[in-house]
């Protein structure tokens, strides 16, 4: 039953007439001068951009510091980069990863007395200059699978190709556009576990139960090699990144059960290498652009080989159970190669090889050293994020908080922040720097099984048990859409390159495409 | 509050004695002497019902520990295929199946629209009100004039019911007939599940009875299967879901159901 509230008294009502008769004195809080600050610019690898500068409390948002740097730094309007700042509290190694709305209130809350005399550094971290809209609509529900969809992957060349792979034996690629099915790879005789495209778009490659890895001709459903050799499933499969393809010919690594992982010369079928020593299933390959290889076993190690030679590099040993995923902080840019958000595709081999280098390069370089990062996801319910040409075998963090088996696990594109996926029913994002926590996002009321960044790192996708995607603002860490849908658990779920598209499958058997 | 929860509310109000944990150790430490005691000690009818309390009690235990046993067996990973397509992430790990087969089990069901309006007992024998009340006297003063009605078959009544003052209740829910929970069966999975009754939500025969909560056969009653693990396609978790009465639980002294789907 609804309360009565009881009329208000007397003195009530005189007090609200007082207040509505008199005049406010809005003085303080408009006041013209707050005072200002010495700004001190440096870029994420602590280098210091431009000169100190005074910067007057009253306009210092956001997006007025990062202009005043563009123009600082001497750039034309056109070329203005956007940025986003972190705070270094002076006096201390607190560092706010979020910009305030009230710059003062939160300098005077973290006991900077005068922020007026002090000078505040602001790590200035480049944002993508495009801006990926949040997918909002189903836009696509395309039938097709007989059985569960076990993995999807779009094709770095263009948004329109999706590929997926399912436990009815084939591999499918589908028109993302018309919503059709395009072509249907079948030849495997067992589930598909894992599709990868090449990083130049000419290929698919599949992994399955049969023990066999294919390399397909998307154009025309061709099988265009059939590797066998392992004895036992293929579980992932990844390529080796364009900049490093020798003697005209790509290599692929696949990772199997019976504990090897192999290096094939695509082009004559041959493998290349065994990387034998994994005393367990290995559960993750990838193939960083630095020429290491990096392998996650059920044997609680991990391993970084070298993948011209075959030899083992450093065997990390830190976990305490099964490994579950890893993930490369240039995963992003290996997987597309030389293709970019400006779509201008150089004509020539060379030039293609050279801006797959660049971006690479651009993506991995820390401190002005190329420096390839890659995490951990363990069923121990921890992360460690390693740096093996620095560090060798001692990890530079080790993540903590998650409360289950943490599943999946996934760098953002500009390589800021990690996002970690678990069966505790969260997600969680990590500074990449440092491995600090960030944020946590809940919403998901069954087990996380997958995420996938939008290519401006500003958003996030979560598949879940629960039959829901979820995007989150990587930013707010708050839900900027709930895409309910699917009729059962989401096993798989992709990011198209730019940004336009995200495709999903799972139990449902069906594919669905998402847009804005 | 429920009528009978009077000394919970007092703990809730007043706390505690000081010593209450102190006893309670006491008490239970001293639980083992007490045994010993009674079973060398009582003699005739009451020896006999100790000992078969007893024995009950010792076959939960052996289980119990049986199952602890067997949870700390590793068995060796079976190289089997599962029977659905599951991604590699999934390989290899135990996985709950029952209650999720149960719920995809259910929403493949709920894809035929023809199956949505079917119950599994379409007709049901009406029951009339004079089978079903029995009439009792009361009242003292005047001679027992006034009288009530007594269900004389198994209700669902409510956590939170309570008593209307004697003299204007006019239905008595006998105690012994109230049940709490019903054995709910998935119709195709043949799995069955022991699940709380949160409401009746029709009983055919009258519409009263159903405001009674009255239980007979065809009854459809609303079951909590949040433990299942079942989840709506908007991702919320579904904790209600409706069953239908297939005994007659007057006869039986059980409640069994099966899951509408």
């Amino acid at each position: 039953m609804a309360t009565v509230l009881p009329p208000p008294s007397k003195r009530q009502r005189r007090e609200e007439i007082e207040r509505t008769t008199t005049q406010q004195d809005v003085a303080p809080l408009l006041a013209t001068d707050l005072g200002s600050f010495k700004a001190n610019f440096v870029d994420g690898d602590g280098k210091q951009m431009a000169d100190v500068i005074e910067i007057n409390f009253a306009d210092a948002t956001e997006k007025n510091i990062s202009v005043l740097l563009n123009t600082l730094l001497g750039r034309d309007r056109e070329d203005f980069t956007p940025y986003r700042f972190r705070i270094h509290i002076p006096g201390g190694d607190v560092i706010i990863d979020q910009y305030p709305t009230d710059l003062l209130g939160l300098l005077k809350k973290h006991g900077v007395a005068n922020p007026f005399e002090t000078t505040i550094t602001l790590s200035a971290e480049p944002q993508a200059v495009f801006k990926v809209q949040a997918v909002s609509r189903m836009a696509h529900r395309i039938p097709g699978h007989g059985q569960p969809i076990l993995a999807c992957q779009f094709s770095p060349r263009t948004s329109s190709l999706l590929a997926t792979g399912s436990g009815d034996n084939t591999a499918r690629i589908w028109d993302t556009d018309t919503g059709t099915p395009k072509k249907t790879l079948s030849g495997h005789t067992g589930w598909v576990l894992g599709v990868s495209w090449s990083p130049d778009g000419e290929r698919l490659a599949t992994c399955s139960m049969d023990k066999t890895v294919r390399i397909w001709v998307p154009e025309n459903a061709k099988t265009f090699q059939e590797l066998k050799g392992h004895a036992k499933w293929v579980l992932a499969v990844a390529w080796e990144p364009y900049h490093l393809w020798r003697d005209g010919t790509a290599r692929i690594a696949s990772a199997s059960k019976d504990g090897t992982c192999r290096i094939w010369v695509v082009n004559t079928g041959r493998t290349e290498h065994v990387l034998s020593g994994h005393k367990g299933s290995v559960s993750c390959v990838r193939w960083g652009g630095t020429g290491h290889i990096y392998t996650g076993s059920h044997d609680k190690s991990v391993r970084v080989w070298d993948a011209v030679k075959g030899t083992l590099v450093h065997n990390m040993t830190s976990h305490g159970h099964w490994v579950n995923h890893i993930a490369l902080s240039s995963d992003h840019v290996l997987q597309t190669g030389f293709f970019d958000h400006t779509k201008d595709v150089p004509q020539t081999e060379d030039a293609k090889r050279q801006k797959a280098k660049d971006r690479f390069e651009n993506a991995a370089k820390i401190q002005g050293k190329v420096a390839e990062r890659f995490v951990s996801a363990s069923d121990d319910f921890t992360m460690y994020l390693w740096d093996p040409a620095n560090n060798g075998t001692k990890p530079v963090a080790r993540l903590l908080g998650h409360q289950n088996k943490v599943n999946h696990v996934q760098f953002s594109p500009d390589g800021t922040m990690i996002a970690s996926a678990g069966w505790d029913n969260a997600t969680k994002l990590w500074n990449a720097r440092d491995g600090k926590f960030m944020k946590s996002l809940r919403g998901h009321v069954a087990p996380v099984y997958q995420c996938a960044w939008s290519a401006d790192s500003r958003l996030l996708v979560t598949a879940s048990k629960d039959t829901t995607l979820k995007v989150w603002n990587a930013r707010s860490g708050n839900l900027a859409m709930d895409l309910p849908g699917h009729e059962d658990e989401v096993y798989a779920v992709a990011w198209a390159a730019d940004g336009k598209i995200v495709g999903s499958g799972g139990k449902d058997k069906a594919v669905r495409t998402w847009r804005n | 509050m429920p009528q009978n929860e009077y000394i919970e509310r007092h703990t809730k109000l007043h706390g505690r004695r000081l010593d209450h944990e102190e006893r309670q150790r006491k008490k239970a430490a001293r639980e083992g002497h007490k045994q010993s005691e009674n079973a060398q000690n009582l003699r005739g009818l009451r020896a006999k019902l100790y000992a078969k309390e007893r024995h009950a009690q010792k076959i939960q235990m052996r289980k119990k520990i049986k199952q602890h046993e067997e949870r700390n067996v590793k068995g060796a990973a079976d190289e089997k295929e599962p029977a659905e397509a599951i991604p590699s992430y999934l390989l290899d790990r135990a996985n709950p199946t029952s209650a999720k087969a149960l719920s995809s089990q259910i929403k493949n069901k709920r894809a035929e629209k023809a199956a949505r309006f079917s119950v599994p007992i379409p007709k049901v024998k009406g029951i009339s009100e004079e089978e079903l009340f029995k009439v009792v006297k009361t009242g003292k003063k005047v001679a027992k004039k006034a009288w009530k009605r007594v269900v004389t078959k198994p209700t669902f009544v409510g956590p939170d019911f309570t008593r209307r003052p004697v003299k204007y209740e006019r239905f008595i829910r006998p105690m012994g007939l109230r049940y709490k929970k019903a054995n709910v069966t998935h119709p195709t999975l043949n799995v069955t599940v022991q699940l709380p009754i949160l409401s009746v939500k029709k009983n055919p025969s009258n519409p009263l009875y159903t405001q009674l909560g009255v239980l007979t056969k065809g009854t459809i009653i609303e079951v909590n299967v949040s433990d299942l693990g079942i989840v709506t396609t908007s991702g919320k978790i579904a904790w209600g879901r409706y069953a239908q009465i297939t005994n007659n639980p007057e006869n039986d002294g059980c409640l069994n159901a099966v899951l509408l789907v």
